[in-house]
């Protein structure tokens, strides 16, 4: 990532996690992480964002909520899993209710390891996203060009 | 009759970091009733207990909610020496009182910020949590972890704290206390602040009783009740005042939980002044058999704590009891007759934490 061309906005999803990660996310838009410096906001309106941070796993109920959220994203989008409860389920994997991981339900491009994830990791996924992003965007504009 | 509509809030909302559902109805902009649907982070962590064991369990029981997350590990570890019948070393119990008002402070400023947030305060709500990042260093400092930092174990705690370390903490707080003194103002006295605050989301004293409110909702409504004044841990040998107000409204609420900051930082100075030296922690023996029950006061109110042992190193049942389930029925009382622009605040007004209420 040379340079952050674009102002990605965030949407943040707090799956089944422990609140612990969901801080974390909250706690790099404010003074000490900063991240709306590189024009990056939390927006609550799905069909605003480019960027799809979700905490915690999949459980019963909130799988078509997450199904739902990321079908109203425009394209191109990144799905960003924060937490090894995202990730894999972590310490919640053997419960009856998880169901696992968020690339259960829908495709997840970046994963952010911890428990909690800290505020640096959160902010290093998010770049490596934003490096994403820019290849999806670069392939739709091809695609775009081949059926002109 | 004006006409009726139903609005959907949540799961997924703009001031909530958390999931919740409720179905509003309105008459216009009134909203008449509110039908709450719960269930989005629910994992099934108590069945846990049947397949961890009890020892492993410490960690699973921080994880119930990553704000309150040492607190709640300790009320499972308070549950378990009971069961043990083992009576912790003075300094465990030291170290536990500070970790506890250290993580009531960080919470306290993280509702304020979420408050300030939800009336479209940006610069209060950076200010609030630029604070509590001087909390979450400290922690950081003290344990390696920043909101999730297990250093309890059944029978006492993990790691010390140095008398250095304590003496410079204690000096970070006296200048956190300063720049609270700063924000008190604005919370207090803004009129901006208080024209938000001021009468809305009336639960009166009679009401909290009926509907069970809980922690500094149910203070805010002139109930005077602390868990702490119980005596667990070290807070037998500390001195405080249990804060309540009259006046039973969102401003209440907002005013008492600041003034604990204030006192909170105060048990601090008397527990790092009166901290025993000695050992952390003592082994326990074998495995557990019986029941217990464990009561704590978190920072959203009462949580309560029981386990079931059998011998084997299984439990056979754990339970919590978290504040914000038996705050859920005030704050729907409180909703009704609200307008359709302040739900979002009377939400946030009981400091919601579903991660603990669905476990």
């Amino acid at each position: 990532m040379a340079k952050v061309a674009k102002s990605p906005w965030l949407l943040h999803y707090d799956g089944s996690s422990c609140n612990g990660c969901d801080i974390e996310v909250l706690a790099c838009l404010t003074p000490i992480y900063d991240v709306e410096r590189f024009g990056i906001i939390n927006t609550g309106n799905p069909k605003h964002a480019d960027i799809l941070l979700i905490t915690g796993g999949i459980n019963t109920q909130n799988k078509a909520v997450v199904e739902q959220l990321y079908s109203q994203m425009p394209d191109p989008k990144v799905v960003c899993a924060v937490g090894i409860c995202a990730c894999n389920g972590g310490v919640f994997k053997d419960c009856y209710n998880i169901i696992g991981g968020v690339d259960n339900v829908i495709p997840v491009d970046v994963y952010v390891p911890g428990c909690a994830a800290r505020p640096n990791a959160i902010i290093d996924g998010v770049v490596k996203a934003l490096g994403v992003l820019e290849e999806k965007r670069e392939k739709m504009k091809a695609e775009r060009g081949k059926t002109n | 009759m004006a006409n009726r509509s139903v609005v959907p809030f949540g799961p997924q909302h703009p001031v909530l970091p958390e999931p919740i559902h409720l179905d509003l109805v309105l008459e216009d902009e009134k909203v008449v009733e509110a039908v709450p649907k719960i269930g989005y982070v629910h994992r099934g962590l108590e069945k846990l207990v049947q397949k961890r064991d009890f020892n492993d369990f410490v960690y699973i029981a921080e994880r119930t909610c990553g704000i309150c997350s040492f607190m709640h590990g300790m009320g499972y570890v308070e549950a378990m020496e009971r069961i043990f019948n083992v009576d912790i070393p003075g300094r465990a119990k030291y170290l536990r009182t500070i970790w506890c008002e250290m993580s009531r402070i960080h919470s306290h400023l993280l509702w304020l910020g979420l408050l300030a947030d939800g009336f479209g305060f940006e610069a209060l709500f950076y200010q609030c949590w630029r604070m509590r990042e001087q909390v979450l260093d400290m922690f950081e400092e003290a344990t390696g972890g920043r909101v999730i930092f297990s250093v309890n174990k059944i029978g006492g705690v993990l790691k010390d704290m140095p008398a250095e370390m304590l003496d410079k903490f204690v000096k970070n707080f006296n200048y956190l206390e300063l720049q609270l003194k700063d924000i008190t103002e604005v919370f207090l006295k803004d009129y901006t602040v208080e024209s938000r605050l001021r009468g809305v989301g009336i639960l009166s004293k009679e009401d909290a009783i009926t509907l069970g409110a809980a922690g500094p909702m149910m203070r805010a409504s002139g109930i005077k009740i602390d868990t702490r004044s119980l005596g667990y841990a070290a807070y037998e040998d500390i001195d405080f005042e249990i804060i309540t107000s009259n006046e039973c409204d969102s401003y209440a609420r907002c005013e008492v939980r600041i003034k604990e900051i204030f006192q909170s930082i105060d048990i601090i100075r008397q527990a790092v002044s009166k901290i025993p030296d000695g050992e952390l922690s003592v082994a326990i023996k074998g495995n557990p058999n019986g029941e217990a029950f464990a009561r704590m006061e978190q920072p959203r109110g009462e949580a309560i704590y029981y386990c079931r042992a059998n011998g084997t190193k299984f439990l056979e049942r754990m339970r919590i009891r978290t504040p914000t389930f038996t705050n859920l029925t005030p704050m729907l009382h409180t909703l009704k007759g609200a307008e359709l622009a302040d739900v979002p605040l009377l939400i946030l007004t009981i400091d919601p934490c579903i991660s603990c209420t669905e476990r």
